[in-house]
């Protein structure tokens, strides 16, 4: 399964070379290239990204995660309320989820107003939207897979048997 | 008092480890890139740390039996029977052990009175050879080459047979050349064990990293239960080093008589590391496949540009070493690792620490980033274009 080799070295490290990946997979660097190609025209590899710790860049974001509730739509269902919601560029991920409440929305702005403000104006209001209960987040610790602190370090020796 | 004169003549004899000898030198140097190391570059999967963690604090902090916790060896006996066929009672033939060092140690003891030959194949891993000599016992090597893809052969091993020869030791993945031995080579190997009745002490502890085709566990073999002593362990597969633990498998006799040592000796492993080994044994096969994938992308970038520079390089099958030769540079292997580890502060570990025929040879071990192979390959390259 070149493919999903390709795709989990990819998803561990973005940055690696078409010819990085040809080392490690065995697959011809050519062969390589075409494979992402048609992956990336698949829409099956969407983006690649760097996993930012903002707070030691100095720089203040605040996050919220809302729990929405929605009346679905007949024939769409859940779908055009979220499709519209998505495509705030303040909105980091949207998961349609089980339990209690529907939409599962991060959203990230540059201070708590501005992300309660977006809440007020632009998420609470939405047609079939009939209640939002906002989660401010206080601390990272993880963030796509990646601890923010407390990194282990390697303790190996030099040499060894 | 002159202690030198005192030390026993058996320890004194056998000289210093090559491989201590290296790490002494690259100590000194700063900006070292170390393929040198014989350890995962992963620490232990959390859950396995976490069920340590939650074990201390459930109170298991005391002395188990003295062959291992029974939850543990009933656990163990699973694992085997399930991986190879090859059924070990954990009443009375599994012991655990502090490390397959350990249990190789007991089992030679058990074996071998002063005098008796122990066949060792090499280049093999470093403790062989000393915990031979500690015993009493007679070290006689079985070379293999380059030639033969460090695989030893039937008719090796027969023809340095003696009345004297008792012990076969045998260790395929193999630490330092990734050398793995196929079904039919062990079986003829299990022929000549049969005809002079030789006892097998067979190291398997890279068992789980081979990257063609399933490893074939020696005890698996028709009959070959009766005659061998099955080591393994947790160091390596489930990146536990630090833990010190492991285990051997052997008929009753000689599980018993390693149990005598072992008891006195060492009285038991660590309790904590025995729960971490229940973990594993339970919940780790997902996070051994993982490490062995990341093994393998290493293994094929580290020999494909081991071949780009000319370092000539048999491809290893197992284990996480490649063993190039380095006779083409013309220079001896220590020279070559310590000009290399000068020059371009690449630290590589001789061929001829594990044993003379590792001469005009490297260990490198890939258990290293994807990138700091790269960035050593680099540095190799531009040593060998000066
Ligand atoms: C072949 C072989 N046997 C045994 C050992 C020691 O293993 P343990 O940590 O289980 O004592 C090593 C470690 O490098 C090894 O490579």
């Amino acid at each position: 399964m070149q493919e999903l080799e390709i795709l989990s070295l990819l998803e561990e490290n973005a940055r690696l070379s078409m010819r990085e990946i040809a080392d490690a997979t065995g697959v011809e660097e050519e062969k390589v290239k075409k494979i992402v190609e048609e992956l990336e025209k698949r829409g099956v590899l969407l983006a690649y990204r760097a996993v930012v710790n903002w707070e030691k860049a100095g720089v203040e974001k605040v996050c919220a995660l809302i729990d929405v509730k929605i009346t679905p739509e007949r024939e769409h269902g859940y779908d055009s309320v979220a499709s519209r919601i998505m495509r705030f560029p303040e909105v980091k991920s949207l998961y349609l989820v089980s339990g209690t409440y529907d939409l599962s929305v991060l959203v990230e702005g540059r201070s708590m107003r501005e992300v309660a403000s977006f809440v007020a104006e632009k998420l609470a209001p939405l047609q079939n939207v009939t209640s939002t209960t906002t989660h401010f987040v206080l601390k990272k610790y993880k963030e796509a897979g990646v601890m923010l602190y407390d990194g282990e370090e390697l303790r190996r020796l030099a040499v060894s048997p | 008092m002159n202690m030198r004169g005192k030390i026993a003549g058996r320890v004194a004899e056998v000289p210093p480890s090559g491989i201590r000898r290296f790490f002494e030198l690259v100590q000194g140097v700063e900006g070292v890139i170390s393929l040198g190391v014989g350890e995962p570059d992963f620490v232990t999967p959390w859950h396995i740390r976490e069920a340590c963690i939650y074990s201390l604090e459930k109170g298991y902090t005391m002395y188990t039996s003295n062959y291992g916790m029974p939850e543990l060896r009933e656990e163990l006996s699973r694992a085997i029977s399930r991986r190879y066929g090859v059924d070990y009672s954990p009443e009375n033939e599994l012991l655990v052990t502090v490390g397959v060092s350990e249990a190789f140690d007991l089992a030679i003891r058990a074996l071998v009175d002063p005098g008796d030959e122990v066949l060792i194949p090499e280049p093999c891993y470093v403790s062989y050879v000393p915990c031979t000599v500690f015993a009493g016992g007679k070290p006689v090597s079985v070379p293999t080459s380059a030639e033969e893809g460090f695989r030893v052969s039937a008719e090796s091993i027969e023809e340095r047979i003696t009345e004297r020869s008792k012990v076969l030791v045998l260790c395929y993945p193999n630490n330092p050349t990734g050398a793995t031995l196929r079904r039919k080579e062990l079986e003829e190997i299990a022929e000549v064990v049969v005809e002079h009745e030789l006892v097998v002490i067979t190291d398997e502890l890279y068992d789980r990293l081979t990257y063609s085709g399933k490893h074939v566990a020696f005890p698996s073999l028709n009959g070959m239960k009766e005659y061998c002593v099955y080591l393994n362990g947790f160091s390596k597969s489930y990146a536990m080093t630090g833990w010190r633990i492991g285990y051997a498998a052997g008929c009753a006799e000689v599980i018993e008589a390693m149990m005598k040592i072992h008891q006195y000796a060492m009285l038991c492993a660590p309790v904590m590391s025995q729960m971490a080994a229940l973990e594993a044994l339970r919940r780790g096969d997902g996070a051994v496949e993982s490490m062995r994938r990341a093994y393998d992308r290493r293994r094929r970038l580290i020999v494909k540009r081991l071949r780009e520079v000319g370092l000539e390089c048999f491809e290893p099958e197992g284990a996480f070493y490649v063993f190039p030769s380095v006779r083409s540079t013309g220079m001896s292997s220590e020279e070559f690792a310590e000009r290399l580890l000068r020059e371009q502060k690449v630290a590589v570990v001789p061929g001829n620490a594990f044993g003379s025929s590792g001469e005009g040879h490297v260990r490198m071990a890939y258990a290293t980033s994807l990138e700091s192979i790269n960035e050593a390959m680099d540095r190799i390259e531009r040593f060998l274009r000066r």
